[in-house]
């Protein structure tokens, strides 16, 4: 994968708005943002009502994904434009979540709902209704997906890369500074864990940056790219925005996204933790 | 200590709506909140800007959008933070030694 498969410019969405078999997206946690405005033709999912299961902390299945994606209206030919708020998080992390069930042709809007209005491009409120389709997702590659147990064996042998902010990395927030801190779980980091925040990876409009930059930005953490990666965050949608980076724009075949993240290894019972700045030892 | 609850581990990290009240129950002797108003040069309210904390190492930390009344929020912890914000009105930033309890920010955005 590479920039050119995995990313598409604002400019060009804006002149692909009507583009036969192209279906923009737009993926946030709470999509009232969607209904106070979305890209024309955008059909909107809600990261927690359409993607996680209601009950079990689990995202939906293979059958529940092909029920949402043939109610949507989205085909398994279609080429996908996901973008969203909070700097393309969720967006990253359903972009991850269509990899999984083997969607084809999928890519990720650069900058995503900020830098669309930030550079004044027009949103509409219009109602967007697709006919139904019988869409068949593949079995999921759990090639992309880290679970607990591996994440545990991977401390102090494979790369992993904690990408919360560095006060979360530390133990001095529980969770990202616009929540409040009121968490049960421990604070702190796996051991061995590098600290690259998935900001480093993006400009502040929310663009990425260009991928000598990504390179140099890992290659100085100490990230192996020899060794198989594992990146975590708190909830494993910051954590999708690097698994992006690194698997999708600078074609790193060996990378897994932790989606249980912090929310589960900081609750784990007799797991190792890691306190302060440093990775910490094995 | 407080059981998790489902709420507290399900919950994701999109930014809240910046109008809302503070949530009930917020121990206030424990958090340190970040608040203000995003203003022009003219001294409106900016809604729709975004603002980012970023830490003493000028590192991000999180974003809001802010409210129709331009208004912002975080939860942060005691010590220095840049706020930077970004609009259609053009940028600004400005620091604050937070401290525990409610801290009011004023930024303000020009071209």
């Amino acid at each position: 994968m590479s920039r050119d498969t995995a990313l598409v410019s604002a400019e060009w969405a804006e002149k692909n708005l009507d583009a036969p078999g192209v279906v923009f997206v737009e993926v946030d946690e709470d999509t009232s943002a969607y209904d106070s405005g979305h890209i024309a033709g955008a059909i909107k999912l809600d990261w927690k009502t359409d993607l996680q299961d209601p009950i079990r902390r689990d995202f939906v299945n293979k059958t529940q994904f092909e029920a949402l994606l043939s109610e949507r209206g989205i085909s398994n030919d279609d080429t996908v434009i996901l973008y969203g708020g909070n700097n393309n998080w969720f967006a990253a992390y359903a972009y991850w979540y269509f990899k999984l069930y083997g969607h084809r042709d999928v890519k990720l809007l650069d900058g995503g709902r900020k830098k669309w209005e930030l550079d004044a491009r027009p949103l509409v409120t219009d109602a967007v209704t697709r006919p139904t389709t019988q869409y068949a997702a593949s079995e999921p590659d759990t090639s992309i997906r880290a679970f607990r147990d591996e994440v545990v064996d991977a401390i102090g042998t494979k790369n992993l890369v904690d990408v919360r902010s560095p006060d979360e990395y530390a133990g001095r927030l529980l969770a990202p500074a616009h929540l409040p801190q009121e968490q049960a779980q421990r604070g702190g980091h796996i051991p061995t864990a590098i600290s690259v925040p998935w900001s480093k990876a993006a400009n502040e409009d929310g663009t990425f940056k260009s991928d000598d930059e990504l390179r140099k930005i890992y290659g100085e953490a100490g990230l192996d790219d020899s060794k198989q990666t594992i990146a975590y965050c708190r909830i494993g949608e910051r954590s999708s925005h690097t698994w992006f980076v690194l698997q999708e724009l600078l074609g790193h075949r060996n990378v897994k996204n932790y989606d249980g993240s912090w929310t589960e290894y900081g609750s784990l019972v007799g797991v190792p933790v890691a306190l302060g700045d440093e990775p910490g030892e094995a | 200590m407080t059981a998790p609850t489902a709420a507290s581990t399900t919950a994701g990290c999109a930014a809240p709506d910046q109008a809302a009240p503070l949530p009930a129950g917020l121990d206030l002797e424990r958090e340190t909140v970040i608040t203000g108003v995003v203003r022009s040069g003219a001294g409106e309210a900016v809604p729709g800007a975004y603002v980012r904390l970023l830490d003493s190492t000028g590192e991000f930390t999180a974003e809001v959008v802010t409210s129709a009344a331009g208004q912002f929020r975080f939860f942060a912890a005691p010590g220095d933070w840049t706020l930077r914000a970004l609009s259609r009105q053009g940028n600004g930033d400005t620091t604050v030694t937070a401290n525990r309890g409610i801290n009011e920010v004023a930024v303000t955005v020009t071209d």
